[in-house]
């Protein structure tokens, strides 16, 4: 395949970046995304030009640290999948594509396609656990049953990798997506009863106090998710938050 | 016969761990507030620690190069942990798992270690139900439990195929915990690059933030190194991209030394590799071969016939199929441990029975599964168990159930519906039960530096069974380190805060200084990655699934050859102030290129055959790995002294008292 990336370019947070085309040719269908960004990047290492900064580890969909917003959408035109488990077989060749960071006011951009998502971690420090030293010394696991719905549930909404896809698509850059999964899975089990109340509230004041937006249920978030963490997980969250609030 | 102490304690095996906790040293709360501890990586081991001695009151600085602790390359584990719970009532117990690991790995493991690990597995189960980790449960609101290979009881706890995720997840909020208490400093993006010592002890590290390319200078009373495992050594493998050695092979090259280096696990069920731009390889669960057939064809005219295309898998009947795991270990079938499933599918493939292009994969089948859930669900619903069409309908639902994410990881990949045709696999690098030596504590020859996790060699000896990654790496970090760390620090209580303005740290920093410089300025010709691929060719070739003497030699010359090619002709763009990830690959590949003529001598040196090690020059007439016990019961630590080809070789002697050495045997 022969494809014309359009690819932005920001050389640290302090600079103005810039769409650059790049030509390239000969790509595998068979190629991820990322192969295809690697072999770019050998090109320009050759060619003595700096190679495009992106993040990436697991390169199999779950550790959460490749974003990139492909021709529009986060982790490109496939669905449930992350920008490393996209294929270049969902592009034609000719194409055209556009590759740009996620773009959110609480996410900067540290270079070309990388973002500072330290907001999310921020976040799990105010509320994300159940406050239980790790000594051993808990009751038996099997001590208290848990209806299988809700352990599902409560896994679904846990499968979220915080890679941030949710915030980059949402018009009003809200990671309520994120947050209320992390509720959502605490909310749904025995073990996060106690703290219910405090976890959420300083979560979601944490959560504003990072600059993101919010909801206005559009559920482009859902759309857009690599796990596909359903909308469920934002209204549980706020019930949850009302809860807090009167009762 | 060696100056390795292990430092196991006296006493009857099962009372060893709690005598050792009785006696040994404790530091008061007040004291633990004036020690400081390092800890390098934030997978399971590394976050389960970094939480643990920050809420016993430790100040703890903790690195990863990742953007946030939570992408350790823990979080890529599927199939589950495994925990001597009994609650299936299948008659495990403490013992079983102690014993079945062992034999696992083919008796290479410190028993004392190993009876620890399981002795300790159960609370692990109870701790991360408490934290909130979502377990698989039954309709009657228990913990559910699956089976894994080389095991005949069902103790293997596991959250859908994402395990890993859930419980690093839960390690990680546990240290989110103390990171918003000001217990714990995360240093997110930030690499180790050396590790400082004073006085012979280690006292502190030398880190590059990977953002802005600050070196920085970190003192601690002690350092925990839990970085991992090598894999990508080979280069292809199921490790991450950034997983490396480096922070293990820098405390290898300050005095700490490297054992088993040539114990590397091949995991039989991965996606073969399609073509020469494959950056990495994906697993499919080893939680598959519960319920897949693996197979190739008998004869070769078919093999071609496929390869060109001309025939379909699930055209050729049964008679022409042959199901090599089911027709030579009849006992165990598709579920023999990992080692041994690898070499029988590679076998094949030499003989020329590859089923894809590269002749280098064979099929995992689930039509069988499918239609045996059918007819099982078609006969509850009091349905037609004849008509086919409906028992297959059903029977997909039953195995999407079980494996629909593995499925559809599969489909995007590779293209093709597994639900209609045959998986194509292959063997690949997954796991490294080598590494850092420690005695019972934990603690390497360095006094003062631990090592915890994949990082380690203590518990898996030359194989690991599946689902015992995960309880290693928490048993190391929430039970086993911090009362070990203790016994240690109970000396540091005076010691107070370790300066860096010390020549230690000058020296040290000049060090890393002067390597970065000189990649920066080499202006070389060749990517990093052209040195990193040819060295994983090397390694698959002469040191993978089987290895030979010829060969070892042959990659040993290699590897040196390449190792000075690539200081010559490595090429870093950019500079050293800045986000640089070729800069960053380099430093690690250079380690790589050191690490893979260790791992090829301690291939040489161990003549025998066992676990994941087959030297083809001990088998058995039928093909099967030959251990010598009466030359190797030993672990072979190596001492670096200047280059790897000059490494010393130690040895513990294995002593097992509670074990007889058998003949591993599953057929």
């Amino acid at each position: 395949m022969r494809l014309t990336l359009k690819i932005w370019r920001q050389e640290n947070a302090q600079s103005k970046g810039v769409m650059t085309t790049y030509p390239i040719d000969n790509i595998s269908p068979d190629m991820s995304f990322l192969e295809m960004m690697d072999v770019l990047n050998k090109e320009l290492i050759e060619k003595g030009d700096s190679p495009v900064a992106f993040d990436h580890d697991c390169r199999e969909g779950i550790c959460g640290m490749c974003s990139m917003f492909i021709n529009g959408e986060a982790h490109g035109p496939d669905r449930n999948v992350t920008t490393c488990q996209l294929h270049m077989r969902k592009f034609k060749d000719g194409d055209t594509i556009h590759i740009e960071p996620f773009r959110a006011k609480a996410f900067p951009v540290i270079r070309d396609l990388l973002v500072d998502r330290s907001a999310f971690d921020r976040i799990q420090h105010a509320g994300g656990f159940i406050s239980v030293n790790t000594s051993g010394n808990t009751q038996d696991a099997n001590s208290i049953p848990i209806s299988k719905y809700d352990a599902d549930t409560a896994m679904d909404a846990a499968t979220c990798i915080g890679c941030g896809a949710c915030v980059a698509t949402c018009k009003n850059s809200s990671a309520m997506l994120f947050v209320g999964a992390k509720v959502s899975q605490f909310a749904l089990l025995p073990q996060g009863q106690v703290e219910a109340a405090d976890r959420v509230q300083n979560m979601v004041d944490q959560m504003d106090l990072e600059g993101f937006g919010n909801c206005t249920n559009t559920g482009a978030c859902e759309v857009e998710c690599p796990k596909g963490i359903s909308l469920d997980n934002i209204a549980r969250m706020n019930r949850e938050l009302l809860k807090s609030k009167v009762l | 016969m060696s100056n390795l102490k292990s430092n196991v304690p006296e006493g009857p095996l099962k009372d060893k761990w709690t005598n050792h906790k009785n006696n040994i040293d404790l530091v008061n709360p007040a004291n633990k507030r004036q020690i400081d501890v390092i800890v390098v990586g934030t997978g399971l081991a590394g976050a389960s620690a970094s939480a643990t001695l920050a809420e016993l009151g430790y100040n703890v600085k903790t690195f990863c190069f990742q953007d946030s602790p939570r992408r350790a390359h823990s979080i890529a584990a599927q199939g589950g942990i495994n925990a001597a719970k009994n609650y299936q009532g299948d008659g495990d117990s403490t013992h079983r798992l102690f014993y079945d690991t062992v034999k696992g790995g083919d008796y290479r493991s410190r028993e004392a270690n190993v009876y620890r690990l399981a002795e300790v597995s159960a609370n692990i189960i109870d701790q991360c139900v408490a934290q909130g980790v979502p377990f698989a449960r039954d309709y009657g609101g228990l913990l559910d439990n699956r089976s894994f290979g080389g095991v005949l009881v069902s103790r293997t706890f596991y959250a859908k195929g994402q395990t890993g995720q859930q419980l690093l997840l839960g390690a990680y909020s546990a240290m989110n915990r103390q990171i918003g208490r000001g217990k714990i400093k995360m240093y997110n993006r930030h690499e180790m690059m050396d590790i400082v010592k004073i006085e012979g002890k280690a006292r502190g590290i030398i880190a590059r933030n990977l953002v802005t390319g600050e070196i920085e200078r970190h003192s601690a009373h002690a350092v925990v190194i839990a970085s991992g495992g090598y894999g990508n050594v080979f280069y292809l493998s199921t490790n991450a991209m950034g997983s490396n050695v480096s922070a293990a092979w820098k405390i290898h090259r300050k005095g700490a030394y490297f054992a088993n280096p040539c114990f590397t696990q091949i995991h039989p069920t991965c996606i073969p590799v399609s073509g020469d731009h494959q950056s990495k390889l994906t697993l499919m669960s080893e939680s598959l071969r519960n319920d897949g057939r693996i197979w190739v064809p008998k004869n070769l005219d078919d093999v071609k016939a496929i390869r060109e295309g001309k025939l379909k898998p699930v055209d050729l009947s049964e008679d022409d199929r042959d199901y090599f795991l089911e027709r030579r270990y009849p006992a165990f079938g598709n579920l023999v441990p990992r080692d041994v499933a690898s070499r029988a599918a590679k076998e094949r493939c030499d003989e020329g029975f590859g089923v894809n292009a590269t002749g280098e994969a064979v099929y995992l089948d689930f039509a069988a599964a499918i239609l045996r859930y059918g007819k099982e669900k078609a006969h509850i619903k009091g349905l037609d168990e004849n008509d086919e069409a409906l028992v297959k309908k059903l029977g997909k639902e039953v195995v999407k159930a079980k494996y629909g994410n593995l499925f559809q990881m599969y489909f995007k990949i590779v293209d093709q519906d597994p639900y209609e045709t045959p998986m194509m696999i292959y063997p690949a690098v997954h796991y490294t039960m080598g590494g850092v030596w420690v005695d019972y504590n934990l603690m390497t020859t360095i006094p003062g530096c631990f090592a915890i996790g994949e990082a380690n060699f203590s518990d898996h000896g030359a194989n690991r069974l599946g689902a015992s990654a995960l309880m290693q790496g928490l048993a190391d970090g929430y039970f086993v380190l911090p009362y070990t760390i203790g016994d240690y620090l109970s000396e540091d209580i005076r010691t107070g805060a370790i300066p860096t303005d010390i020549p230690e740290f000058d020296q040290a920093e000049a060090e890393v200084k002067a390597q970065i410089e000189s990649f920066v300025n080499n202006k070389g010709t060749k990517s990093v990655d052209y040195f990193h691929k040819k060295l994983g060719k090397i390694m698959w070739n002469k040191c993978g699934m089987s290895r030979n003497a010829e060969g070892l030699n042959q990659a040993i010359k290699e590897i040196q050859e390449l190792r000075e090619d690539f200081y010559k002709n490595v090429c870093v763009p950019g500079t050293s102030a800045e986000f640089n990830e070729e800069l960053a690959k380099a430093g690690r590949v250079a380690d790589f290129l050191e690490l893979g003529e260790l791992f090829a001598k301690d291939a040489l040196e161990r003549t025998e055959s066992c676990g994941g090690h087959f030297r083809e020059e001990s088998q058995t007439p039928e093909g099967e790995a030959l251990r010598d016990d009466a030359n190797f019961t030993f672990v072979s630590a190596w001492e670096y002294t200047g280059r790897p080809s000059d490494a010393i070789l130690h040895k513990e002697e294995l002593i097992y008292d509670n074990i007889e050495l058998k003949t591993r045997s599953y057929k």
